[in-house]
């Protein structure tokens, strides 16, 4: 009975599971076809070949636009964690007046989307001349609401006791933070780390609009690139493209879950 | 040159109302183990952390060492603290948690070492020093917080209730053992707690603290012999102080607690009038025959716990529940009726408007008495 049970429970869970998975599966074997085999609309290539993914490399400088993406998303995480992690120190450890205010404000602003402050966004990066360089696809990303929000509510359940007893061993602000408070919250780090990432490398808008010359670009624009040139677009190559262009996301998912370790704060009290 | 000095401290948070401290004045002498004790929010913890820095100080001076100390820093104080929680971080192990403090202050590696080794051979830690915190029990966890404190080697040691998480046995053995510690070091220790035990068996002095405010600071066994007023009667001794009103006639020396239950005693200093009266249980004897100086009464039992070695019974006195504590195994049942002798020489007398002190003779032969016994 149970082994029945059990049975049809993984038989629903595979089904679900390839109903997700299916997009991707199919991008993964459209990425071996050719082109006349993606329109007769065959689901398993005839063979795996891997010229699409040659021509991907040769239509368009995607390894240069991967390049910049990795780069842009490397200094866009390592800049929020800096200033976010610093924000919410101060407004965790440091008491100032009005910082439940001043928090409220911040968070607030996690309301308004994205998109609608694109236009001053744009002119403010227009101005100081950015356009075109790295300072303008990942600066703005620095300061976000989330992260912040993300690592006080982690900083909050650090002990205050933790910072009490750094205190009275002479601790000042900035070594309780570096060898107390960002140990203690890798878990937290981790996690944002992962998501800022994510959402850099995956990011679509902004590039597009303030890098013009193809030297600048990441991948997730190359990639639409690759679809708008061709006048029949070549679905294997783009699909090809698709696949590497996933490949990090997995990798730093991998690697990441592997850090997200929980009961790091154990043993602090009690 | 390590003593602390309290001078008309008060605490409030803000410009709010009510104080936290009022105006408490104390001297902590320099290698004294004093220990501050209350129930829980009378402000003791609120205290310590105002002589660590960890609070500002309202109102009043504090001098360490002799010097003022209002607005140094909890690191300049050169204070060592345990808290209750024992605040270990979580991510060194114990070896790095024990020595952190020392690296601040840069102190050579060799000393580190030679203070690390000590303090964990003093405290069973030897075994444990690649270990995180959380691999730990409780027990040794404290033990850790605790050789934090001692390689520290300040002059001044703060605890917060220490003890108060571990299981009885472990405290019993831990109590004996920040004693010894603190008696080899000659460490000026101030000591936070709420369990009355600690406070007897450690302290060289305590104070007795109630919602800010000093009610009694003495030995120990002065102070239960002597309790300056109600409060400190009844929070000092296990089981409490049995109290009640009675009434004492001056001019035929009786202290009337109820029409059966008269003490004939000469009180030359009180007036007529109605106090309250303390007796601790263990002044409620067994009757002896033929003892025309003893009081007894017949009383109903209405509890009782066998300790083993002692028997405690309650009973009703008056409004009050009463205790007595008899040595050995007394097999009552509730609802027996017997017969109890009072010691009239232990009885306590307050006054009842202000619940202060106004008469106590206890054992005041006492050091006569430890002379005889001492070879």
């Amino acid at each position: 009975m149970m082994a029945i049970k059990r049975g049809s429970l993984y038989v629903v869970l595979i089904l679900i599971a390839l109903l997700l998975f299916f997009p991707i599966i199919y991008a993964f074997l459209v990425s071996f076809m050719s082109t006349k085999e993606v329109l007769m609309g065959h689901l398993i290539p005839k063979s795996f070949s891997l010229t699409n993914y040659i021509d991907a490399f040769q239509a368009l400088p995607l390894l240069h636009s991967l390049i910049n993406s990795m780069l842009v998303s490397i200094i866009t995480t390592i800049g929020q964690i800096i200033v976010c992690s610093l924000a919410a120190y101060a407004f965790v450890f440091i008491e100032f007046r009005g910082r439940q205010f001043l928090f409220f404000l911040f968070v607030s602003t996690m309301m308004i989307p994205w998109e609608a402050s694109i236009i001053p966004n744009f002119v403010t990066v227009q101005k100081l001349g950015w356009i075109n360089h790295y300072a303008a696809l990942t600066i703005p990303f620095f300061a976000t609401a989330f992260g912040t929000f993300l690592l006080r509510q982690h900083f909050k359940t650090i002990p205050k006791e933790l910072h009490e007893a750094s205190r009275m061993a002479g601790l000042g602000h900035l070594t309780f933070f570096l060898k107390v408070v960002m140990p203690v919250s890798k878990t937290s780090l981790v996690t944002l780390g992962i998501y800022c990432f994510l959402t850099t490398w995956n990011s679509y808008l902004w590039p597009l609009l303030v890098t013009t010359d193809e030297r600048s670009r990441t991948a997730q624009i190359g990639l639409r690139q690759l679809h708008a040139q061709e006048n029949v677009t070549q679905w294997g190559v783009v699909m090809a493209g698709v696949v590497i262009v996933a490949i990090p996301t997995l990798l730093v998912l991998f690697l990441g879950q592997k850090h997200l370790q929980k009961g790091l704060m154990d043993g602090a009290v009690k | 040159m390590s003593e602390v000095e309290l001078l008309s401290v008060s605490k409030l948070y803000g410009n709010k109302q009510p104080y936290i401290i009022k105006n408490l004045s104390v001297t902590i002498e320099s290698g004294e183990f004093f220990v501050i004790v209350g129930p829980s929010g009378c402000g003791k913890s609120t205290l310590l952390r105002m002589i660590a820095g960890l609070e500002d100080i309202s109102e009043g001076v504090l001098r360490i060492g002799g010097e003022m100390a209002n607005h140094w820093s909890p690191s300049q104080r050169d204070i060592s603290m345990v808290f209750q929680n024992y605040a270990l971080y979580p991510h060194l192990n114990v070896r790095e948690n024990i020595i952190f403090g020392l690296r601040v202050k840069k102190i050579s590696h060799e000393e580190r070492e030679k203070r690390l080794l000590e303090a964990c051979e003093m405290l069973n830690l030897t075994d444990y020093l690649n270990r995180k915190p959380r691999e730990l029990s409780g027990g040794q966890r404290q033990r850790v917080a605790l050789a934090r404190a001692i390689v520290s080697q300040s002059p001044i040691c703060l605890m917060d209730e220490p003890l108060s998480n571990l299981d009885a046995k472990l405290r019993a053995h831990m109590r004996s053992e920040i004693r010894k510690i603190q008696r080899q070091f000659g460490t000026t220790m101030i000591y936070v707690t709420h369990d009355q035990v600690e406070a007897m068996t450690m302290g060289d002095r305590m104070m007795i603290l109630n919602q800010g405010e000093i009610q009694q600071i003495g030995r120990p066994i002065d102070i239960y012999n002597h309790p300056a007023n109600t409060f400190v009667a009844s929070f000092i001794g296990s089981p409490q102080m049995n109290m009640c009103e009675a009434y004492y006639d001056g001019t035929s020396q009786e202290l009337r607690i109820n029409n059966d239950l008269k003490l004939t005693m000469a009180l030359p200093k009180l007036k007529t009038s109605t106090y309250i009266i303390g007796l601790r249980p263990e002044y409620i004897h067994i009757p002896q025959p033929n003892n025309s100086n003893q009081t007894t009464v017949q009383v109903v039992i209405n509890h009782v716990e066998l300790l083993g070695n002692d028997t405690l019974f309650s009973f009703q006195v008056n409004d009050q529940q009463w205790t007595a504590k008899w040595n050995g195994q007394w097999l009552f049942e509730p609802g027996d009726k017997i017969s109890i002798a009072l010691d009239a020489d232990a009885i306590c007398v307050f006054d009842k408007g202000t619940r202060q002190l106004v008469h106590s003779s206890i054992k005041q032969d006492h050091d006569e008495l430890q002379k005889g016994v001492l070879a």
